[in-house]
């Protein structure tokens, strides 16, 4: 362990842990947001759009991550005819896998709310949106954050493989100061350190949340 | 009362039946069922399980339509799908598991309807819903969760948030079926002390003492159709239908 170099390096390792940061609260936002919409698209009547959502969520769950953002990369720049920036990139290439896992978690959710209310809601006249308004999102939201928030977790530590294609986050950083000193020990176990500090709350959150929930 | 009314439209208070059938795929769990329930009456709906009872009553309260028939209550034509959704807030369903909504508390439970619905200030609704609260003996609960309660008081919670709305007919789907046999007693009794102010009911029950001392009438229904009905001295009294005998001897020996 080289204490000295590990402080030589934080300049460095900090304006990677911000541009990590950044790319996990915005492919966050796009996978729920994303997510939601196809749990819509899962929980709907018509069977093509329902098909629709299962094909989505089918393709991004059995396919890795890494092909997802070289595709979103590459595939941009070739079909579209000019590159895409690569933090744009990244960030619609996590948000997209994620948010087939954020869909079945908040299609999960909604489907664990029990018929019984919605026939509570409609006898009192509530009209199916004003149901599910006030009676099926707040269950809904109680019984998908703890997973929700586990799935966050997961996209933090992802935003790690954006290193692939060459976006400066905090695995890049690292791997490039691992490349000029050779000091893999003290570089990846600081940049570990790293990761768990943002983690490592949420992850507790989930687990009072859950125990509270029983 | 001095609390605001939410039902101001002029729906009746009867119900009519007439060769009404409901089939799932292959099963037809009502067969040419014809039934007049009267404004003011407590009609209760006994038999087996599976005999159709409470199929039937969740065609007339609107969860299930029929296959073929008309079902007209106050006044809607429930086969009509399209104005079938009118009788949505003017009649009350009582479940057999509360059905109460987890989120809220007794209060709030009452007062979502009258708030989302009625467009009632919460000043209004709470004032409303403490009323109702109290007419079931639960006001001194307003602000628990349904997990905080009873089975016998989540029941009666969901009683006054079917009277919140001022239902013109209320229905009740087993209400007692799922509490402990200590806390059957004060659910019926609000459910008497509603008949004894003149709402109209149609109640499935396995409470036969309930039956017998609410009931204006007694219908025995099996596989589908209305066996045998009565005042409930007579249905009891002096069953006719081999069914209704049978059906009665067993409850006997339970």
């Amino acid at each position: 362990m080289n204490v000295s170099l590990i402080w030589q390096s934080l300049p460095f390792l900090w304006t990677g842990f911000l541009m990590t940061l950044a790319l996990a609260a915005v492919s966050i936002a796009g996978s729920t947001v994303l997510g939601l919409a196809v749990a819509a698209l899962r929980t709907s009547r018509p069977p093509l759009l329902r098909g629709l959502g299962r094909a989505y969520v089918e393709l991004f769950r059995g396919s890795p991550i890494p092909i997802t953002l070289l595709f979103v990369y590459f595939g941009a720049a070739l079909y579209l005819g000019y590159g895409v920036n690569l933090f744009v990139a990244a960030a619609v290439g996590l948000s997209v896998y994620h948010s087939a896992f954020i869909a079945e978690i908040i299609r999960s959710g909604i489907e664990a709310v029990p018929v019984g209310q919605h026939e509570a809601a409609q006898i009192l006249g509530l009209k199916p949106t004003q149901s599910f308004r006030w009676v099926v999102l707040p269950q809904t939201v109680r019984i998908a954050v703890p997973p929700l928030v586990g799935q966050y977790i997961s996209l933090i530590k992802d935003t790690s493989i954006a290193s692939i294609i060459g976006l400066a986050e905090m695995m890049k950083v690292g791997q490039s100061i691992v490349d000029r000193t050779g000091d893999p020990v003290s570089i990846y176990l600081t940049v570990a350190v790293l990761y768990f500090i943002v983690c490592y709350p949420l992850s507790l959150w989930v687990t009072r949340t859950q125990r509270r929930a029983i | 009362m001095t609390t605001a009314t939410p039902n101001t439209t002029t729906i009746g208070r009867d119900i009519q039946l007439s060769g009404v059938s409901k089939r799932f795929g292959d099963v037809e769990v009502l067969k040419d069922v014809n039934l007049n329930v009267d404004d003011g009456e407590v009609v209760v709906l006994i038999g087996a399980s599976g005999s159709g009872k409470s199929t039937l009553l969740r065609i007339m309260s609107g969860l299930e339509t029929s296959t073929t028939g008309e079902v007209v209550v106050g006044g809607v034509p429930m086969h009509e799908p399209k104005r079938a959704p009118e009788i949505r807030g003017h009649v009350g369903m009582v479940f057999q598991q509360f059905n109460l909504f987890p989120h809220l508390d007794a209060l709030g439970n009452v007062t979502l309807a009258l708030r989302k619905v009625y467009k009632m200030t919460k000043a209004e609704a709470d004032a409303k819903g403490m009323a109702v609260l109290a007419r079931v003996g639960m006001d001194d609960r307003a602000h628990h969760q349904p997990s905080q309660l009873s089975g016998g008081q989540q029941q009666r919670v969901a009683i006054a948030r079917a009277l919140a709305v001022d239902p013109r007919i209320i229905f009740f789907d087993e209400a007692t079926s799922a509490l402990d046999p200590e806390l059957v007693g004060e659910v019926t009794a609000v459910m008497r002390s509603l008949a004894d102010d003149g709402m109209t009911m149609v109640v499935v029950t396995h409470e036969m003492g309930f039956a017998r001392r609410t009931a204006d009438r007694v219908l025995f229904m099996a596989d589908g159709v209305i066996a045998e009905q009565g005042p409930p001295e007579e249905l009891f009294g002096n069953p006719q239908h081999p069914r209704t005998v049978q059906f009665l001897s067993k409850i006997a020996e339970a």
